[in-house]
C-alpha cells in the first residue's frame, strides 16, 4: 500500500445551499469505491474543515454510480451573502477535500 | 423507442459566455426533432441586485445580458418552432417581455409571441415574518432588515400554459431551474402532473443541464487528469428525452468539451444533498436508483430515475438590504515576501484595532492561505511550507456603518506609503451586501398569471 492524495484517485465537485456545502466524491476506476469508502469517512471530513467552524458532516453513498456526496454544515461562515471569504459560494473546497492522503495497493 | 424531444440550454448564470447559444440552436435545427431552449440565468442574488437596480431605473431591472444572449438565436427558433424559455424576468419580467417585443420586431418577427409569466414576486402579497424559516443567512439581523425582494420558485405549470398558448418565447420571473426544462417536455408528451416517474426524469434533465457547461467540461477539466478538448469553446448541453422517460445527455455539435460518465456524475450531485429527495416545485426526484450508460461519443443516457410527490409548500427567498463589504489588496513579491506579507496582515489588523472602527475583518495571504481558509486565518498562521515568489495580501471588512468599512478598506490604500518594503498594486473598493432568508409558503398562496400577446401587439 502507497499513500496518494486522493486527487490522484478521485475527482470531486463542490456546492453550496446557505451556510451548507456539498462535495462529490468520485473514483476514476470503480474499482477503488471499497476503500474510498473504508478511508474517506464523514468523521474525516469533518476534521478537514473544523477550522472553518463545521459542526456536522454526512455521507450519502451511491453505490450503483460509484460515488459518494458529503454534506457539510455551518462551513461557509455565513454562505455567500454573509462570508468575508474571497469563495463564499465554498466552490475550491473540493480541492481541499482531493487534498486528503488515502492509501491504495 | 418513440421520437425524443431535445432540450438545450443556452446558459448556466447571468454571467455566461455570450456565444453559447448558437451552437446549440444549430445543433436543434439540423435534427430537425421537436425541441425547446431553456436559460437559467437567475441565481439567488441576481433577484435582489435586479430590484436594485430596479429602484435606480424603474425600467430596467431584468437580466443585463436579455439582448445580446437571445438576439443570435431568436429568429432561428422563431421560424423552427423552438420555444424559448427563460427566468430572465429578474425583478421585471414586464420590461423584459418589451425589450423580447422589441427585440423582435428589429428582427422582422412581429407574430413572434411572447408569454409573460407573473406571480412569482410575493413581497407585496405574503407577509414573511407568519412565515415558517427555511434556510437563513447566520448574519442576518432581522430587527434592522429592509426587505428587497421575496420571490416565490414556481414550478412548471404556468410555462406549460404560456406554451399551451402559443407562445414562442416565455418570459418568467423567479421560477425553479428544472421547471424550465420540465415545461416543454409535459407540453410535447403531455405527461399527467401526478405521474412522479416522468416528472423526476424531466427535473433530473433540468438539473444536469441548468449550469449549462457544468455537464459537458465546464469546472470539471483539471489539466493532466480530467482533460477536455477545446476549453475556450465547450458546447453546451443538449438532452433527448423520449415519451417513455428515456434521458440521454449530449452536446451542441462542433464545440469542444465532453460528455461522459465523469462529467455527469459531478453534476448530478451538483448542489444536491439528499439524494433520495431533491426537492423540486412540481416532484420530489430521487437518484438513489440512478444508473448512467455511455451510449455513444458524447452521449451519456441517465436510468432508474424516480420520482415522489410534489411538495405543497413553495421555497420564497427574501432578500434584504445587508450591511457594507470593504475589500483592499496589496502585493509583495521576491526575497522575505513571506515575512513582509505576515507582518502587512497584523499591521493592518492593527490599525484597525487602534481606530476602533466598528467592522468585522479578516485578511488572506493569497497564494499562501485564502480561500481555504477561516476568518481567523488559521491556516496562513500555522503555515510551515516553502518562500512563495509572491503574495497578495487581502483585508475585508463589513458593517453597518459606511464609512467606517471604507476606512478600513482605505487602510490598505495606506500601506503604498506606510507598508513594508515593495509594497504595490493596491485596490480596493466598498459594496453593499444582500441578504437572503428563505422562506416555506403553501402554494395556493402564490397565483400565477400568464399572459400570450405577439410583438406587435406588446409594442403597439
Amino acid at each position: 500500500m502507497m499513500e496518494v492524495p486522493l486527487h490522484a484517485v478521485a475527482h470531486s465537485r463542490a456546492g453550496d445551499k446557505g451556510n451548507r456545502l456539498n462535495m462529490s466524491l468520485i473514483p476514476y476506476d470503480p474499482a477503488h469505491y471499497a476503500l474510498l469508502a473504508e478511508q474517506v469517512t464523514a468523521a474525516r471530513v469533518l476534521e478537514l474543515f473544523r477550522h472553518r467552524g463545521a459542526t456536522r458532516c454526512v455521507r450519502h453513498d451511491l453505490p450503483l454510480i460509484h460515488a459518494f456526496n458529503f454534506v457539510v454544515d455551518d462551513v461557509l461562515e455565513g454562505g455567500v451573502n454573509g462570508s468575508l471569504n474571497l469563495d463564499g459560494h465554498g466552490k475550491t473546497h473540493s480541492f481541499r477535500l482531493l487534498g486528503l492522503a488515502v492509501r491504495v495497493p | 423507442m418513440s421520437t425524443p424531444f431535445l432540450v438545450g440550454n443556452g446558459g448556466g448564470f447571468s454571467g455566461d459566455r455570450v456565444d453559447a447559444p448558437v451552437p446549440v440552436v444549430r445543433t436543434l435545427v439540423k435534427r430537425g426533432l421537436p425541441a425547446a431552449l431553456f436559460f437559467e440565468t437567475l441565481g439567488e442574488r441576481t433577484v435582489a441586485l435586479a430590484q436594485l437596480e430596479r429602484r435606480r431605473e424603474p425600467s430596467l431591472g431584468y437580466e443585463p445580458m436579455l439582448e445580446p444572449l437571445l438576439e443570435p438565436v431568436l429568429a432561428d427558433c422563431f421560424r423552427h418552432r423552438i420555444p424559448i424559455l427563460r427566468n430572465y424576468g429578474a425583478a421585471n419580467p414586464p420590461a423584459a417581455a418589451a425589450l423580447v417585443a422589441r427585440l423582435a420586431l428589429r428582427l422582422g418577427l412581429p407574430g413572434l409571441r411572447i408569454g409573460l409569466v407573473t406571480g412569482d414576486d410575493v413581497s407585496a402579497s405574503i407577509a414573511l415574518d407568519q412565515l415558517p424559516v427555511h434556510e437563513a443567512d447566520d448574519s442576518l439581523d432581522m430587527r434592522a432588515a429592509h426587505l428587497v425582494a421575496a420571490n416565490a420558485y414556481i414550478g412548471a405549470e404556468p410555462l406549460v400554459r404560456a406554451l399551451a398558448a402559443g407562445a414562442d418565447v416565455v418570459v418568467a420571473g423567479r421560477t425553479s431551474d428544472p421547471a424550465l426544462a420540465i415545461a416543454p417536455l409535459v407540453h410535447h408528451f403531455g405527461w399527467s402532473w401526478d405521474d412522479w416517474r416522468m416528472l423526476a426524469v424531466g427535473a433530473a434533465c433540468g438539473h444536469l443541464l441548468e449550469c449549462g457547461s457544468q455537464v459537458t467540461g465546464g469546472v470539471f477539466w483539471d489539466p493532466g487528469f480530467k482533460d477536455i478538448p477545446d476549453p475556450a469553446n465547450i458546447g453546451f448541453p443538449i438532452a433527448e428525452v423520449t415519451r417513455e422517460g428515456g434521458l440521454v445527455i449530449a452536446k451542441a455539435e462542433e464545440t469542444g468539451g465532453l460528455v461522459d460518465l465523469r462529467t455527469v456524475k459531478e453534476q448530478l450531485l451538483y448542489e444536491l444533498h439528499d439524494p433520495a429527495a431533491y426537492i423540486t416545485p412540481d416532484v420530489v426526484l430521487d437518484i438513489t436508483g440512478c444508473r448512467l450508460e455511455q451510449v455513444g461519443r458524447d452521449r451519456v443516457a441517465v436510468h432508474g430515475l424516480r420520482g415522489t410527490a410534489r411538495p405543497d409548500t413553495l421555497k420564497v427567498t427574501a432578500c434584504f438590504e445587508g450591511s457594507w463589504l470593504g475589500e483592499g489588496e496589496v502585493s509583495v513579491a521576491g526575497p522575505n515576501a513571506l515575512a513582509r506579507a505576515r507582518a502587512t496582515a497584523e499591521v493592518l489588523l492593527e490599525r484597525l484595532r487602534r481606530r476602533s472602527l466598528p467592522v468585522r475583518a479578516r485578511v488572506d495571504l493569497i497564494g499562501v492561505a485564502s480561500v481555504h481558509d477561516s476568518d481567523d486565518g488559521a491556516l496562513w498562521r500555522g503555515y510551515r511550507g516553502p518562500e512563495p515568489p509572491e503574495v497578495r495580501i487581502r483585508l475585508a471588512a463589513e458593517g453597518a456603518d459606511r464609512d467606517a468599512v471604507d476606512g478600513a478598506a482605505r487602510e490598505v490604500l495606506a500601506l503604498l506609503c506606510c507598508g513594508t518594503a515593495g509594497t504595490g498594486g493596491a485596490r480596493w473598493r466598498t459594496t453593499p451586501r444582500i441578504l437572503t432568508r428563505s422562506y416555506l409558503v403553501l402554494r395556493e398562496r402564490v397565483p400565477t398569471t400568464v399572459t400570450v400577446r405577439t410583438a406587435e401587439d406588446m409594442a403597439a
